[in-house]
């Protein structure tokens, strides 16, 4: 299989569709000429042209609402946000007329959007700059919620992302843009609601998403170090969520550690926790851990920054608590 | 509406089982009708009516066990009768603070300060460690442990918790299921390994069980049994103790018990071998008040008084009621005593106050023709004296060999409160008492 970046597989799933699907047509600030921030569509303008790689104002809620026009009339919009953190400019949008309008109509009107953008935090861009919004959208019914962590996930699921008849909220991981993997030749998609075992483990359930997954596969061989066999599972979809494959695993493990970047009340994490005290109360042997950002507006100072993210070490310590052992 | 709960009777009790209802739902009831029978790991007894009434609601049937302090029944008016109760009965004992409107009891209750003491530092525990639970504080337990307790039959309350106050978890059940001592705690593949796949603790797979071919028929253990099995296990578990043998030529003392009972033989009293070694191991300890000692909690208390327990063996387990002040007794008075306690202890009928306490433990085997054993410290005593059966043996007198009475006694001590020397000393004096035994009647 070929290995490329994370950026790359971003690129070539929404090139190779458009190349399919003329109803595909990208829409953002500086995607076009400029090749995009983060250079997720360099190219895509000379080989699509200006008609279908649009350049838009500064003015995320009125792209946003045109977006949603554009699906609700049989276009295949991909919106970028140039980071997740513009988007609440959009959340009216978002919120209100894309995650609404198939209900509002009865299901005869859908909106097959995909907004996709940079999420999360980690590059010194400060605390306006710096929000994991899975728990934000992931709270609204209408909007499919995912975050992937490969570049196999990355394209497949952003194919998937594009066929899909509603809104989808597609939160890559700004920091792993740059992280190579192998990616399957040919078409494929990833299907959302189901999670992955990204390391089998017999004495831990770790459970992250994002930026977080190859933190844990790190972390998971530090443990093994240490004879703890921790399984690794990449949530890569917040909604829908799979619930089955984390309760398989709590119920081999006993204990969980949910790990994730974003605050930790009202979050992912929460929901994690709380699923599987539902659903595996009788398989626990310890309470579930949460290991979140700290609760502070995200600090500019690398240090400071590094400080308020979660830690490998915390991580760590919250992986032996959960197994009784001494940190 | 009145209640009636589940009545404290001591210190140990946690929970009691409703033997008999002695009135039904409906039946009018007088201020001190006893209402029900119960049974706690210890004695047999009525619950009496606090108030005049009728009996609205039986709670719960019989044969079941409750938690001290749990709501079995309602009194109220005729019209009441039958009429669900205002509250459910609470789970938790902590009903127990206004004992004197709520108590239906026969006996008044102990205070109970323990209870309210914090459980033992987490950190501390190790997984062989029995972490002593107050009276009426929560079993903690992970919600798998109380799942496998539940598939594999384990009684949870003989189980060590080793997580945080002394929640038991997995490894603690894999512990307990092997019988082996855990692996240290340091070493990280033991909560990783001890179980097998799933997390399913299989007994019969445990490798340090004994394979047997048959699991057996379950039988029934009485509250005595359990929690005679608790206390040992902790005992034995998280006291260290070691053992220290004597003989005794009991020559002497066994013609001073006959000339005793042959002056006796017109009252009719007797003075048994038991009585004399009572008395004896009482002034021993008047004279090693050192021995007189308990470990709790990490201190070390010495006893002022000398209250001796006997080890009776009675239908469905052990009592070891105590005579107080034993130092001070005449052999009469603790023949007489001794004799009515045993008489009571196996009619079921002693009262909490005579067997919850004492400070130092005989337990005799003596009269089964045993030649000697160690038995379990009764905690939180320092020790237990294990007395064997009195035999005709060869001994050497002034150069000759003769025929002796020899008995051997052996003391079991807490090497936490006591020494070596210290408990041989202790039997040096236990031997010149019953080996001179006019010592006994003059003392």
């Amino acid at each position: 299989m070929p290995v490329i970046t994370y950026r790359d597989a971003l690129r070539s799933a929404m090139a190779e569709e458009m190349e399919r699907d003329e109803r595909v047509v990208l829409l953002g600030e500086d995607i076009g000429v400029y090749g995009g921030t983060h250079l997720v569509t360099n190219g895509l303008i000379d080989q699509f042209g200006p008609r279908r790689v649009i350049d838009t104002p500064i003015a995320e809620n009125g792209f946003t609402g045109a977006a949603i026009g554009m699906a609700m009339a049989g276009m295949r919009p991909i919106v970028e946000m140039m980071t997740w953190n513009f988007s609440f400019q959009a959340a009216d949008q978002i919120i209100q007329n894309a995650a609404k309008l198939r209900y509002f109509s009865g299901g005869q009107v859908s909106v097959p959007l995909v907004i996709r953008g940079p999420n999360g935090g980690g590059v010194q861009l400060s605390a306006q700059h710096t929000h994991s919004l899975e728990g934000f959208y992931g709270h609204f019914p209408g909007l499919k919620v995912v975050s992937p962590s490969t570049p196999e996930d990355v394209k497949g699921m952003m194919l998937a992302a594009i066929r899909d008849p509603d809104p989808v909220i597609f939160l890559e991981a700004g920091a792993l843009y740059g992280t190579k993997g192998e990616v399957p030749e040919g078409e494929y998609t990833v299907d959302f609601g189901k999670a992955r075992v990204a390391r089998e483990g017999n004495d831990v359930t770790l459970v992250g998403y994002g930026r977080q997954v190859p933190v844990l596969l790190r972390i998971a061989e530090k443990l093994a170090n240490d004879k703890i066999d921790a399984e690794v599972i990449d949530l890569r979809s917040i909604r829908p969520f799979d619930s089955d494959t984390i309760v398989e695993s709590v119920k081999k493990t006993h204990r969980a550690v949910v790990v994730q970047e974003q605050w930790r009340w009202f979050s992912v994490a929460s929901e994690v926790a709380a699923i599987i005290q539902e659903q595996a109360f009788d398989e626990l042997d310890a309470p579930v851990e949460r290991v979140s950002g700290a609760e502070v507006p995200a600090p500019y100072a690398r240090n400071l920054e590094v400080a308020a993210f979660p830690s490998e070490q915390q991580v760590i310590d919250a992986t032996r608590r959960v197994l009784y052992l001494g940190s | 509406m009145g209640t009636v709960i589940m009545p404290k009777m001591g210190d140990a009790m946690e929970e009691g089982t409703l033997l008999k209802w002695l009135k039904a739902a409906g039946d009018e009831i007088a201020e001190g009708d006893p209402i029900a029978e119960i049974e706690t790991d210890k004695v047999t007894l009525e619950i009496e009516a606090q108030e005049d009434g009728f009996l609205t609601n039986v709670l719960i049937e019989e044969g079941t066990t409750a938690a001290i302090g749990t709501v079995i029944a309602t009194i109220g008016t005729q019209d009441e009768v039958g009429q669900a109760p205002a509250k459910a009965a609470p789970a938790e004992p902590e009903v127990a603070e206004e004992p004197e409107q709520e108590l239906a009891a026969a006996a008044p209750v102990a205070e109970e300060p323990e209870a309210a003491s914090a459980p033992a530092e987490p950190a501390a525990a190790t997984s062989t460690q029995v972490v002593e639970r107050a009276p009426g504080e929560r079993l903690r337990a992970s919600p798998l442990v109380k799942r496998l307790a539940e598939e594999h039959n384990i009684d949870l309350t003989q189980v060590a918790g080793s997580g945080p106050g002394g929640r038991i978890i997995k490894i603690d059940i894999a512990d307990f299921v092997s019988g082996a001592k855990s692996a240290p705690k340091a070493e990280v593949s033991a909560p990783v390994q001890a179980p097998s796949a799933n997390g399913q603790v299989a007994p019969s797979s445990a490798p340090a069980s004994s394979p047997v071919s048959d699991k057996g028929t379950k039988v029934d253990l009485s509250r005595m049994r359990r929690t005679t099995g608790k206390r040992m296990t902790e005992s034995k578990l998280g006291i260290p103790h070691y053992y220290v043998t004597t003989k005794v030529d009991m020559t002497e003392a066994l013609d001073f018990r006959k000339t005793i009972n042959g002056a006796l033989s017109e009252s009719g009293g007797k003075v048994s071998v038991n009585d004399l070694i009572v008395k004896a191991a009482a002034l021993a300890l008047r004279d090693h008040p050192e021995v007189n000692t308990s470990w709790e909690d990490g201190e070390l208390y010495q006893h002022e008084a000398i209250d001796i327990n006997i080890a009776i063996a009675i239908d469905g387990g052990l009592i070891a009621p105590f005579i107080p002040a034993a130092d001070g007794k005449s052999l009469g008075a603790i023949s007489t005593l001794s004799r009515d306690l045993g008489r009571r202890a196996r009619e079921g009928g002693l009262t909490p106050e005579e067997y919850q306490g004492g400070t130092f433990t005989i337990s005799n085997l003596g009269m089964f023709d045993v030649d000697e054993f160690i038995a379990v410290i009764n905690p939180p005593q320092a020790a237990i004296l294990a007395i064997g059966s009195v035999a005709e043996t060869p001994v050497v007198r002034n150069g000759r060999v003769t025929v002796g009475q020899v008995m051997k006694i052996t003391l079991s001590a807490d090497h936490r409160a006591l020494d070596g020397a210290q408990v041989a000393t202790f039997l040096q004096s236990v031997k010149k008492y019953l080996e001179q035994p006019m010592l006994l009647a003059i003392s």
